[in-house]
């Protein structure tokens, strides 16, 4: 048994030793639970993905006369942002589309440029066009601004992203007889291709599936820089049915997670376009799993092998909310190329990188071992299965007009 | 017999000569076009399969140089724009021709120019949009 606080003081006299959730396989097979126990101290996991529920705000300072773009509308590079705050706070989302894009007019649309776009540029130091306008106040009186603002004058600027990290996730195929375009990629007709989106046995929440050592207050590899477990993610669901492992057989936990842009750099913040689609925003994340007892070093080095998740048809199952599973594989099965639903052989491919996801959980490490990073005791637990916690449909209901 | 995939990039002063039915009548050469644009006062460019037997195929490809047509092989056409891609693996499934592969040991994603006939699926389904078009 190990505590945080001991782990930290190893980090900061360089005792600490951290291997990769991918690392971690090998050593306990190799020297088995009870010494990898003792020896290791920290795993990093990595994850490197398209995560649509990601945006970030930003307080743009005041100009002279002020302008209260609160209430009023505002956007970036075209790409319109939330403007329902105070004067000059600002939430860009990752899929929002500037006003003129086509869409899916032309179907399949493109979706060249959005909101995801509009982040990797500001992270990346480039100057962005601001354009604003506002009904003026008595306090705030001008109407109209139009800019250009960089990352670096902003006051603040704040990735928050309320859903990300998603433990596990579903394969996407197709069964209809045309060609669908789906947020997991162009699904070819008749069982063409199956696209999944895990980095699997690096993946953060499927190295601790119970969450028993990511909590809220989580320190965070986040974008290339620093960030923090905020809560829960949306849609959060530790129900779902599980393997012996404990691992969720289909999409459960989720992380929302904070930090500061400033830091963050363009290689680990993609704006992405997924055709017929969106735009999104693929967000690098690395969590460290501290070892402080030898069950979390048990989850910590599960393998791909042992990680299932379902195969879901997305041109009538998801969209409908009908039918189920199509059926079972795992990671190690998926990352073979080809895996076989109803009877035919059909290819694989990823839309979450692992070699990036190995990356940032190389890069979270060496961080560790500078004594660059310090492990953070979580502040509160993630809702576990025990706690009742659920994700529910929405029940519609009829919006009936009172008479007065 | 040969058949090849090449890419015509012509000056605009060529535009209105018959160039492809003289591969056809003077060098029994079968064509296809894959595509072709043609702007005016500008370069035109087209991408031809050409069949043939080898000799005809050469003595077809010197003729249209000596007019003054560019030609380049197809295989450069789709590039791999390094610093956008991100090794996610979402095209490998979707290239007809296993052009874009995924290398076991280090999970990226190898692309074959070479095997690459610039169908150009890979182009607009790719999330970072890496894959880009050159002619």
């Amino acid at each position: 048994m190990k505590t945080i606080k001991e782990i930290n003081e190893k980090i900061k006299k360089g005792e600490v030793v951290v291997v990769t959730a991918e690392e971690v396989i090998e050593l306990v097979e190799k020297k088995g639970v009870k010494k990898a126990a003792q020896e290791v101290d920290v795993v990093t996991t990595g994850t490197f993905g398209p995560m649509c529920s990601s945006g970030a705000y930003f307080n743009i300072g005041h100009s002279k006369p002020r302008i209260k773009i609160g209430g009023g509308s505002c956007t970036l590079n075209d790409v319109p942002v939330y403007t329902g705050f105070a004067a000059v706070d600002v939430y860009l989302g990752a899929t929002a589309l500037p006003d003129d894009d086509p869409r899916n007019k032309v179907y399949p649309g493109e979706f060249k440029y959005g909101g995801g776009h509009v982040i990797q540029e500001l992270v990346a130091g480039r100057d962005v066009r601001l354009e604003a306008a506002a009904y003026g106040t008595d306090c705030y009186p001008r109407k109209k601004i139009e800019t250009l603002i960089n990352i670096q004058d902003l006051n603040e600027a704040v990735l928050f992203n309320m859903r990300n990290a998603y433990q596990n996730y579903n394969v996407a195929v197709n069964l209809s007889d045309k060609t669908i375009y789906t947020y997991m990629g162009m699904l070819r007709p008749d069982l063409g291709n199956a696209n999944y989106c895990s980095a699997g046995q690096l993946s953060p929440l499927l190295k601790d599936p119970e969450y028993r050592q990511i909590g809220i207050g989580t320190r965070i590899f986040l974008g290339g820089g620093i960030g923090y477990v905020a809560w829960q993610g949306t849609q959060h669901n530790p129900q779902v049915a599980r393997k012996e492992n404990g691992i969720p057989q289909a999409p459960s936990g989720t992380l929302a997670v904070i930090g500061d842009l400033k830091q963050m750099k363009p290689e680990w913040l993609v704006g992405a376009s997924m055709l017929g689609y969106g735009v999104t925003l693929i967000v690098g994340i690395g969590v460290p799993i501290p070892i402080l007892d030898e069950e979390t070093l048990l989850a910590a080095a599960v393998k791909d092998e042992d990680i299932y998740t379902q195969i879901v048809d997305y041109s009538q199952n998801y969209p409908q909310c009908v039918g189920q599973s199509l059926g079972e594989v795992n990671y190690a099965q998926l990352k073979t190329g080809k895996i076989v639903v109803k009877g035919k052989e059909i290819s694989t491919g990823s839309l979450s990188s692992y070699s990036k996801a190995r990356e940032i959980s190389e890069e979270l490490k060496s961080w560790i071992k500078k004594g660059d990073f310090l492990l953070t005791e979580p502040v509160a637990k993630l809702p576990a299965k025990e706690s009742g916690y659920t994700f529910k449909m929405l029940k519609e209901r009829p919006i009936i007009e009172k008479e007065e | 017999m040969v058949s090849k995939r090449i890419v015509l990039h012509f000056p605009h002063r060529l535009v209105d000569q018959p160039l492809v039915y003289k591969l056809v009548k003077e060098f029994d050469l079968q064509f296809n076009i894959l595509k072709a644009f043609v702007t005016p006062n500008e370069e035109g460019l087209m991408v031809l399969e050409l069949t043939g037997r080898r000799e005809n195929f050469d003595k077809g490809v010197e003729y249209l140089q000596s007019c003054g047509v560019r030609i380049q092989s197809l295989s450069q056409d789709v590039v791999r724009n390094e610093k956008k891609c991100t090794n996610c693996g979402v095209c490998v499934p979707i290239c007809p021709t296993e052009a874009l592969v995924v290398e076991p040991e280090t999970r990226k994603v190898l692309f074959h120019n070479k095997k690459c006939i610039a169908c150009e699926l890979c182009v607009n389904i790719c999330p970072p949009r890496a894959m880009e078009v050159h002619f």
